[in-house]
């Protein structure tokens, strides 16, 4: 469990960042913060493994605060993957997946033995072990911060926007990978987006920041739909412009399947279903589907 | 054209190459220029490179340090050199404050801008990863910004081995002994192969660091330079590029 207790950060240009944060993680689960660039919940992750100290206030994991121990021991503990993978470009692929046990004294041999292992956890051929991070594609990349990020076997894993910059398609391969993962390997994560879709494809617990750090509504993906909170959650989540209420078509699509449109009355998709009381035609005019992942598909 | 082979001509005369009463052999010039280089560059060494690691790790004092670089540059290195004289005394000292204090400006540039050189991302990710500032600098940095620190350690030789001539003003030796006793003498052959034997010496001694450089860079960092400086518009040789960085400081 990782729990923030009224913090507040301010930056050195007096910038108010955070302000009187609180916020209980679970253990073992997949949370999502997400909101708008800007919004503080970068600097919030960051928090948990002091790559920013808060002014005042506590973190704390599983009722430790962070703050008493040393910075770079707790870093070590917890996974961190960011955007641009950060890894070390003048190092082959194998030995940035184990950096941090060789930090910790574990010899080569034994890192990299080690690091093969990983390598094919998160889907990556061992062939590209030993190719330097720059003759890897985008996705490859992101995959070895992953790999990286999993070494030490952390019981926390933090992501900083992992998918931010890569191609879509790519995108959705990376997210299914890191849901087998997240059931196979059961830690907490802490995830970053400002891609709401991506939140709720990934999230069992979203939470949506407003700017300045403030929490505009957490819960799983169903709740926040169902029940958005305030106009600010429904507008971030698109369902005040009908943009997650989805009908059967008046007009069928060209091979007569059923089209669905979104309340803008743009194609959303086709219904696939063995009921014939939905085939080509038959079915009601005005059907209401909830269209809670439309990236699910793609996955 | 006929006095660069005359010049030629000298250094290729036995006797020049053999010390007896009143000449000092070309190879014990050597062997002094060689001594005031290294001597003064070790000096140089050990001040500018801890200097521009603290600089470039922290990012504090660079406005400090391009000022007072920019200002050792103004001084003139002979008026300088005949102060110090004046001040301590005929010997190697004041020459190897002289060529200190115009060494440590390309390598201290070189230095920093090569730890700035390198992606703020990968730093913060080490960071992240639990390395300790020591290790970030020794294990990221330092590599990463290699090329850009030797490019000023190559430029720093080369600034030195060039004016080490002006020891011999004072009587001191080295290479540019000759220069100053030919044209005391108005023995141009003489002075030419003065000026051919210290040219030659620093390609030398610059291309001999050039095919170190190669191999002492990583591969792909080199690669990735590479192109970063070619983004920045049309490749910029490393000895040339620590110069312009300081301009760009101003």
């Amino acid at each position: 469990m990782i729990e923030f207790r009224n913090v507040t950060k301010q930056f050195p240009d007096g910038t108010v960042a955070v302000d009187g944060f609180s916020l209980v993680i679970p253990s073992r689960q997949f949370t999502v913060f997400v909101g708008s660039s800007g919004c503080g919940k970068t600097t919030i992750l960051r928090m948990i493994n002091r790559m920013v100290e808060p002014t005042s206030g506590q973190v704390l994991i599983d009722d430790h605060d962070v703050a008493t121990g040393d910075a770079v021991r707790l870093r070590r503990s917890i996974g961190y993957v960011m955007q641009q993978s950060g890894l070390l470009p003048h190092r082959r692929v194998i030995d940035n997946v184990a950096t941090v046990p060789y930090l910790t004294g574990v010899s080569k041999k034994k890192g990299r033995q080690e690091a093969f292992g990983l390598l094919r956890t998160v889907g990556l051929d061992e062939s590209l072990a030993y190719r330097y991070p720059a003759q890897l594609s985008g996705g490859q990349q992101q995959r070895v911060g992953v790999a990286r990020a999993l070494a030490v076997d952390p019981n926390i894993l933090l992501m900083d926007e992992p998918f931010g910059a890569v191609d879509p398609l790519v995108r959705a391969e990376l997210q299914t990978e890191l849901l087998r993962l997240q059931r196979d390997l059961d830690k907490t994560v802490v995830f970053v987006t400002h891609d709401i879709d991506e939140a709720f494809l990934l999230g069992q617990h979203v939470v949506i920041f407003q700017k300045g750090g403030i929490i505009a509504q957490q819960g799983s993906p169903a709740e926040i739909l169902a029940n958005p909170a305030s106009d600010f959650v429904a507008s971030f989540i698109g369902a005040d412009r009908g943009k997650r209420r989805l009908r059967v078509s008046d007009i069928a699509a060209d091979n007569g399947e059923l089209l669905l449109v979104d309340g803008n009355g743009h194609p959303a998709g086709v219904i696939e279903t063995d009921d014939p009381r939905l085939g080509a035609g038959t079915g009601p005019k005005s059907r209401s589907v909830s269209n809670k992942t439309d990236q699910a598909g793609d996955a | 054209m006929n006095l660069i082979l005359q010049g030629l001509a000298w250094i290729f005369t036995p006797s020049h190459w053999v010390t007896s009463v009143g000449n000092v052999s070309i190879s014990t010039r050597i062997g002094e220029h060689f001594y005031y280089t290294g001597v003064s560059l070790l000096v140089t060494v050990l001040i500018a490179v801890p200097i521009g690691l603290a600089i470039g790790h922290t990012g504090k004092g660079r406005g400090i340090a391009i000022v007072l670089s920019n200002a050792s540059r103004a001084l003139p290195t002979l008026g300088l050199l005949a102060v110090l004289i004046l001040g301590v005394g005929i010997g190697l000292l004041p020459v190897a404050i002289v060529l200190v204090i115009l060494g440590i400006p390309p390598l201290l540039a070189g230095v920093y801008s090569g730890l700035e050189s390198v992606d703020r991302q990968t730093i913060d990710a080490a960071r992240a990863m639990g390395m300790t500032e020591l290790q970030i600098l020794v294990k990221v940095e330092i590599p990463l910004g290699f090329e850009l620190i030797f490019g000023g350690f190559r430029a720093a030789t080369l600034q030195i081995i060039a004016t080490v001539t002006l020891a011999a003003y004072y009587s001191l030796g080295g290479l540019g002994h000759y220069l100053v006793f030919g044209l005391a003498q108005n023995d141009y052959p003489q002075m030419v192969a003065g000026a051919i034997l210290v040219i030659v010496l620093a390609l030398a001694v610059d291309g001999i660091l050039a095919v170190i450089q190669r191999f002492v860079v990583p591969g792909v960092s080199r690669g990735t330079t590479r192109q970063r400086r070619t983004a920045r518009g049309g490749a910029i040789p490393p000895v040339a590029q620590s110069r312009t960085l300081i301009k760009e400081g101003q």
